[in-house]
């Protein structure tokens, strides 16, 4: 501690990356609307995704009114009930999901932690989002379409998604919802070459890759796995449309309907499947590795203790990333596949199973015997491993050829993947709203309204979906509108249902409130000031809160350490920024600064 | 942006060897790719991103070529030129890869005289390219209409098995969309280079960044990844 030479930062090497030439907005409209600042386009990308986002909450309402009072509303049809499932899923995943975890949070949070002024090439970033918004048009266009949105299922497996029994199939549906992925895949790719370069090439000095916070590896692995996985959606959608609008038979058998033989014949659905599913399964890592990356960050810094095993956590993400890219047909045990070949994927979901349970186990070992707060964004993130594990366990269950099997579409399978890349992840969405909003308004969001916000949502997730494992461990199928008279629905199951739609209910009220107060603390939240949670990485230590254009001030922020110094014996302050030179003097430039 | 302009200040760092070298080398300070500009790493990354599209394309057509209950079309019959009596099999195909592949030569060579600021070679080469993508469209557009004049479409064809029109128009349609692109991006890196603009780093009309040479040879990334996916499109769907 007392050997602090002024020598001792020789080591800092010398500037690779030279400045960037910020664009410097000149009207209103350039800095708030045309903005090529990412943190603008961040939220840009953020707002656009939670609208339609509520658009997707207020679609499951429908579904489980349908579900737990069925008969009672007359203008849920079977027709409309499948377009409320399709367009539910398809928005969540894609719309809401994937834009929010890498539009959105990489957007903000990528150039100011690796410590850079903006994205590498901010006009390429400026026309992502404007061709995400515009996917997002086409797809809230096909809402008022004649016929309506496409009622195929958010996996619009052919031939039904563009067979005339389903809503939109021969109509304008299934054509807006395939635009409007491809405008996505297009909006996305710019978007992402921008996320990865910009980690790759341009962090501050001392930033080396294994000094970046887990935030940054989530997201940076969950886009190079994006830009390999949109392709065969990409190539799918390209197929599918040829065999809706030219006639040709990519995904088309020769088949008959209504009576009358169509023109299609000798193509393979099961392509299709195997097309959608490539891109199907990296998507819930694309989903779930921000998450992964963001909720180490948050228990680190709320538990006042540097992340166990970091580089093991940095293995375990790219480890997934990569497995993620073989276990696609694990989601087609009952297509009619080999069963060796059902084999293989079943082997390499069990595998993938290794680093993830590294990542649980690194997480708890980080929560134990630390100083644990329980703020807000603590408190999602503990929800998170709770319900992660959850989903997770379930997981094993579906994995299996001979388990999934009699599992395979029934509400298991909706329980499931509801725990794990529904809930699990929004629940880091929260806390990590809850952890960033300080920053990027300067206030803090309501304590009381966010403890509400949380109790209401994990103990409402779990009463939603934890009895949904039985209801599917009974047999009911999923994607049913009606049960009937079926025998093995009893009368308890039918009180079941409607418990979890009345569930489902109070749960997207919550939500309401959370809405709330994102608008209500922007004028009344406490003031945050620039470091409210005494956080170690470089977002933290802009000048000023929030960050103005450019990020940093005159110098950039040269980096001595890792981001998980929190606690370190005789350090003056119980965390260590990153920029921090402890216990060695900062150089000249960056003294005076 | 006047990054990468001096590389030569970058110290090659003594690697350990085996993975732990490979891992510090990626890892290292502030820049992974130490001689890549940024537009260059975004090329190859979107060009990496691009070879799965292909990629998937391919499979597609492959799948679809072997799963059909319906024999295939002879394509050495299909793509015969009739010329003097005589059927040649392939022959269009051969010239336009012919065309293609030098085409790619052309191209090293704009690389080349734009790194030696040589503005007028750099144009000429560049122009030259230009002419032989555009003269390899123009024969496409000619292979095409011969085809359709022959009977063949997206949903059939007079010879088998009706993916044979769907996958031929689907991917050498998306191939001749990226040469078509290609020469336009080649004609107004061109017009750029003839008008100064990388000697004066003139600012782009979008971007607002200042021009550079190397803008030649990321262009020239793209036009090699173009001719190289159609050495493959020419082996799988020719050639088999």
């Amino acid at each position: 501690m007392a050997d602090a030479t002024p020598q001792a930062v020789d080591n800092i090497p010398p500037a690779e990356v030279p400045e960037v030439e910020l664009y410097h907005p000149k009207s209103w409209w350039t800095k708030y609307v045309f903005s090529q600042d990412a943190k603008v386009i961040a939220i840009q990308y953020s707002g656009t995704a939670i609208a339609i986002g509520l658009v997707a909450l207020v679609l499951s309402w429908l579904i489980r009114l349908q579900l737990g009072f069925p008969g009672t509303f007359d203008f849920i049809t079977p027709e409309a009930y499948y377009q409320f499932i399709t367009m539910h899923g398809m928005i969540m995943v894609v719309y809401l999901l994937t834009a929010l975890f890498l539009g959105g949070f990489g957007n903000y949070l990528i150039p100011l932690m690796v410590g850079a002024r903006d994205m590498v090439f901010p006009y390429v970033n400026m026309l992502s989002f404007w061709v995400y918004l515009l996917a997002v048009l086409v797809l809230v266009a096909s809402f008022f379409a004649p016929g309506g949105p496409t009622g195929a299922g958010w996996t619009l497996y052919p031939p039904q998604a563009i067979t005339s029994g389903t809503p939109g199939g021969q109509q304008a549906g299934i054509l807006l919802m395939l635009a409007s992925l491809m405008l996505f895949i297009v909006g996305f790719t710019m978007g992402g070459l921008n996320y990865v370069v910009t980690v790759l090439q341009a962090r501050t000095r001392g930033m080396t890759l294994m000094r970046m916070p887990l935030t940054v590896w989530g997201i940076f692995t969950a886009t190079v796995m994006a830009l390999l996985a949109f392709p065969a959606l990409f190539v799918a959608c390209v197929m599918m449309l040829f065999d809706r609008l030219l006639g040709t038979s990519f995904f088309m058998p020769a088949l008959v309907e209504f009576g009358e033989q169509l023109e299609y014949g000798g193509g393979s659905p099961i392509l299709f499947q195997h097309l959608f599913w490539f891109f199907g399964h990296p998507e819930v890592y694309i989903v779930a590795l921000p998450a992964f990356g963001i909720v180490s960050d948050l228990i680190s810094t709320h538990a006042r203790k540097n992340i166990f095993g970091y580089r093991m956590m940095v293995w375990a993400i790219v480890g997934i990333g990569a497995l993620s890219f073989i276990v696609w047909a694990h989601h087609m045990y009952v297509s009619g596949m080999d069963p060796y070949f059902g084999f293989f994927f079943a082997t390499t979901t069990l595998i993938i199973a290794v680093p993830t349970a590294i990542k649980v186990y690194n997480w708890v070992l980080t929560l134990w015997r630390g100083d644990i707060h329980l703020s807000l964004p603590m408190l999602f993130a503990i929800g998170f491993i709770v319900t992660f594990v959850n989903g997770g366990l379930t997981g094993l269950f579906l994995g299996n050829v001979v388990v999934d099997v009699p599992l395979s579409d029934t509400m298991f399978v909706v329980a499931h993947f509801h725990m794990v890349m529904g809930v699990a992840p929004i629940m880091v969405i929260f806390g990590a709203i809850y952890h960033w909003y300080p920053k990027m308004t300067g206030r803090m969001l309501n304590e009381a309204m966010g403890q509400f916000h949380f109790w209401v949502t994990f103990v409402g997730a779990y009463a939603i979906f934890f009895p949904m494992h039985y209801v599917g461990l009974v047999g009911v199928p999923r994607r049913y509108h009606e049960l009937g008279d079926a025998t093995f629905v009893t009368d308890s199951l039918h009180s079941l249902n409607a418990f979890i739609s009345v569930a489902a209910l109070i749960v997207g009220f919550a939500q309401v409130v959370f809405m709330f107060n994102l608008f209500w603390s922007l004028r009344y939240g406490k003031e945050s000031g620039g470091n409210p949670w005494r956080a170690t990485t470089l977002e933290w230590q802009t000048p000023e809160t929030p960050p103005i254009h450019g990020n940093f001030g005159k110098d950039l922020p040269i980096v001595y350490r890792w981001a998980y110094d929190y606690s370190v014996p005789d350090a003056p302050d119980d965390y260590l920024a990153q920029n921090d030179p402890w216990p060695q003097k900062a150089p000249a430039s960056e003294a005076a600064s | 942006m006047a990054q990468s302009t001096d590389q030569s200040t970058v110290t090659q760092p003594q690697l350990k060897p085996g993975w732990d070298g490979i891992v510090s080398d990626w890892s290292s300070d502030q820049r992974s790719f130490k001689t890549a500009s940024w537009h260059k790493a975004m090329m190859w990354i979107f060009l990496l991103s691009d070879t799965f599209v292909f990629g998937t394309f391919l499979l597609s057509y492959m799948t679809a070529r072997m799963s059909t209950a319906i024999p295939w079309p002879n394509p050495s019959e299909v793509f015969a030129l009739h010329v003097g009596g005589i059927n040649f099999p392939l022959l269009l195909i051969a010239i336009m890869t012919f065309v293609l592949i030098s085409s790619s030569g052309t191209m090293v060579m704009a690389v080349n005289y734009g790194y030696r600021k040589n503005r007028k070679m750099t144009v000429l080469f560049l122009l030259v390219t230009a002419f032989l993508g555009a003269t390899f469209v123009g024969m496409q557009a000619f292979e095409w209409t011969k085809l359709i004049s022959e009977g063949v479409r997206p949903w059939g064809n007079p010879w088998g098995a009706s993916q044979f029109g769907a996958s031929f128009f689907m991917i050498t349609g998306f191939h001749g969309t990226h040469v078509t692109l290609g020469v336009i991006f080649l004609l107004i890196v061109a017009r750029k280079v003839w008008r100064g603009d990388y000697d004066v780093g003139r600012r782009g009309f979008f971007t607002s960044r200042r021009g550079q040479y190397e803008s030649v040879e990321v262009m020239g990334l793209y036009w090699h990844f173009v001719d190289l996916v159609w050495v493959f499109i020419f082996a799988f769907f020719y050639l088999w």
